[in-house]
């Protein structure tokens, strides 16, 4: 575990220096597209409107100065299946980026979906040595949580401390400076397949590109999917990719529980293609343009050719009504909620005071969708799509690039993670010249 | 069934294309290879084809052949010199001192030494040269008057008004109108010498010469051998003086043989012999008197 969390600080320092170059490249590795924005970072005082109202979420310090989008390969359930193919999609998409912001990037900011990701709460308390709280009791308050037994060939992904609490004060942002005797810290961890996260980044490198953070695309749509209050309120965020669902609990602006599903929009696609007998590729484009998941009774004349290429003329000559389709699709869809709404209760979201669920994703958009879904996940369900940010080309503002959008956000200003905090002393190696400095600075 | 259709293209770049691609969009290697290449390979080219002596002076001769057909045109040739305000004779000694070979271009000629060179001339107070619209050397002279002949050592010389030699004359009967001035050092004092005939004025008619006297005085010689010394400062008004008595008693027709006016508080005639003896007659002294 020590070897990820010194190989995310690395990737912190990544990011200090692409932030002084000033660009900086998104990548969504999902399974049906691949996403590359690459941005440009012109300081806090650039692109400031005038009225005087700061900027939100940080978005407004950077702009978006390229963006490719390429047909994903080698990739199933968000995990890289076929490198040489992923690699190859990767390159099409960072040279198309590239091409368009007319500028070399060389780190990269990667968010991928599968790998199962699970979630841990931690809870971790000291007895502070002054009545102030400092940098240094906030990182031994974050190391004396009992790290659960995550299992072999898991990392850890997030490690975002959540909640601060003083003596009998909770929900505390920020500890430091004040004065209390116990400090207690909630954080939640978020850990993934070792494997899948090794593959990715040595996927990367094989493209020239110095990975500056990483992140679960789940995460990553919910800030960007999530406004503000429903953020501060408690909300989740169901991603729906085409391999998998991501799933993540935001509340007090903090991600508190992610997790997946592994169904998708290509599940959906494959019911089609089998249903129907009919090309992988034929039945994306029928999902595409006459999907839905409420049929009518105009549906049951709405005759689709689905075509064939064997040169038999009764096979090629097809039809299916649209009513047939959305029979195909329904039951899947359905399923997929199901499941998600299965998740969402394992995780105790009925108990959180507001229970927004936002959907958004590529599959979010299939016709008819906000109406079967408050039948599954509750009434409080709206169909989302990501916030606009600057520069962003009209065409990946849809819920498909909700993932990208919130990397934006991420890179922009990431939250805290446990790795950005002071290694306590207690921690370093016995024989450290560091660890005899900080003796010194504490006991002088 | 496989597809008959060729598979689609492969959208991918390859790995070199990637990485030139990413080459290409390092800024420094941008303007490496589309600022300093080309500026090096010019440099490179010009250095190498200036390193080549045959080149350098395959070079120059097409500079010098450009610029020779250039002075040649028609518009830069001078056809003929014109001399304006000099004598036949001055203008031949002009032609003489600067030959040009006619037609020649205005580039080859030095407009300033041939200045020079025909200033030294002693007949030529001043020249002009120029060149005319038209392929014409302009030669504006204006001459130097002789105003006196000058005896010296050497034989008779024409001076003008400022004492600068104009030219050698055989004989004074050549420049008979010309007043005579002797003596070394007259040609110092030309314009004092002038001002004292001008002063002499009524008596021109006598007057045979002005001698300088130990480059210092005038001596005005009349006919009978009659000299009027001056003195060396204040010439004329001791002069005008002796015009003044010569006005008034006709001074100059008497037998005297010299007016010395070198001191002026003590100004001395000098009588001739027969003019002394007969003085001294009248006034019944002297040895003729006496015995006579």
């Amino acid at each position: 575990m020590m070897d990820l969390y010194s190989s995310q600080r690395a990737m912190r320092h990544m990011r200090k220096a692409a932030m002084q170059r000033g660009v900086i490249a998104i990548l969504d590795i999902g399974t049906s597209k691949i996403a590359c924005l690459v941005l440009r970072f012109d300081g806090p005082d650039k692109f400031r409107e005038s009225d005087g109202v700061g900027s939100m979420a940080g978005q407004s310090s950077f702009r978006i100065i390229g963006a490719a989008t390429t047909r994903s390969r080698g990739v199933r359930f968000g995990e890289i299946d076929a490198m040489q193919e992923t690699e190859r999609a990767i390159r099409t998409a960072v040279q198309a980026a590239q091409k368009m912001a007319n500028v070399r990037v060389d780190h990269v900011i990667a968010c991928f979906s599968g790998a199962g990701p699970r979630s841990y709460g931690l809870a971790g308390s000291i007895d502070l040595q002054d009545s102030q709280v400092t940098e240094q009791d906030v990182a031994r308050a974050l190391a004396s949580c009992d790290v659960p037994d995550y299992g072999e060939g898991r990392e850890v992904l997030h490690a975002q401390p959540v909640n601060f609490a003083l003596d009998h004060r909770s929900g505390m942002g920020d500890p430091r400076g004040q004065i209390g005797n116990k400090l207690a810290v909630d954080m939640h961890l978020l850990t993934a397949d070792s494997d899948v996260i090794q593959n990715l980044l040595y996927c990367m490198k094989r493209c020239d590109l110095e990975v500056a953070g990483i992140a679960s695309s789940a995460y990553a749509s919910g800030i960007s999917s999530l406004v503000e209050d429903e953020q501060e309120l408690g909300s989740a965020c169901i991603d729906m990719g085409g391999g998998t669902s991501g799933i993540s609990i935001f509340i007090k602006k903090h991600m508190i529980y992610a997790d997946c599903v592994r169904m998708g929009g290509d599940h959906v696609t494959m019911d089609i293609s089998k249903g129907l007998q009919i090309p992988f590729a034929t039945a994306e484009r029928i999902k595409t343009f006459y999907g839905g998941v409420v049929a009518t009774g105009m549906d049951d004349r709405d005759m689709i050719e689905i075509g064939g290429d064997t040169g038999d003329w009764e096979h090629d000559r097809r039809t299916v009504s649209r009513a047939e389709l959305i029979g195909i699709i329904r039951p899947r869809v359905e399923e997929i909620l199901e499941e998600v709404r299965g998740r969402l209760n394992a995780a105790g979201f009925e108990h959180l005071p507001s229970q927004q669920i936002v959907l958004t994703g590529g599959a979010s958009q299939i016709a008819g969708l906000d109406g079967l879904a408050p039948k599954i996940l509750g009434q409080q369900v709206r169909i989302g799509r990501p916030l606009r940010v600057q520069g962003l080309p009209q065409a990946a503002t849809g819920a498909p690039f909700a993932s990208a959008v919130g990397l934006c956000l991420f890179a922009a200003h990431p939250q805290d993670e446990w790795w950005d905090f002071e290694i306590p002393s207690e921690r370093y190696p016995a024989r450290s010249l560091k660890r005899a400095v900080k003796w010194f600075k504490d006991n002088w | 069934m496989r597809s008959l259709k060729a598979p689609l293209r492969d959208p991918a770049p390859s790995r070199i294309a990637y990485r030139i691609q990413r080459l290409w969009l390092t800024p420094m290697f941008h303007t490496l290879l589309k600022v300093w290449l080309p500026i090096l390979v010019v440099f490179g080219l010009v250095a190498g084809y200036f390193s080549n002596a045959d080149n350098v002076a395959a070079l120059r001769n097409k500079a010098a052949d450009i610029r020779r057909s250039i002075q040649e045109r028609p518009e830069f040739t001078v056809k003929l010199m014109a001399i304006d305000g000099a004598s036949e004779e001055i203008a031949e000694d002009i032609r003489e001192v600067v030959p040009v070979d006619f037609p020649i271009s205005s580039f080859d000629l030095d407009l300033s030494a041939m200045q020079d060179r025909i200033e030294e001339l002693d007949a030529v107070a001043r020249v002009d040269v120029r060149i005319r619209p038209g392929g014409i050397l302009q030669v504006l002279v204006r001459e130097r008057i002789p105003t006196v002949v000058w005896r010296n050592e050497s034989g008779l010389d024409l001076l003008d008004a400022e004492g600068h030699r104009v030219a050698s004359i055989a004989s004074r009967t050549g420049r008979s109108d010309l007043p005579l001035l002797a003596g070394a050092g007259a040609e110092r004092a030309v314009p004092e010498a002038l001002e004292v005939l001008a002063t002499a004025e009524p008596v021109k008619q006598r007057i045979r010469g002005l001698v300088r006297m130990g480059e210092r005085r005038w001596t005005l010689v009349l006919d009978r051998d009659q000299r009027i010394m001056l003195p060396e400062a204040r010439p004329i008004p001791a002069l005008e003086q002796v015009m003044a008595l010569q006005q008034a008693q006709d001074l100059l027709a008497r037998d005297i043989v010299a007016v010395d006016m070198r001191n002026e508080n003590r100004p001395t005639l000098r009588m001739s012999v027969p003019a002394t003896e007969e003085l001294r007659r009248i006034k019944g002294l002297g040895p003729g008197a006496g015995d006579g």
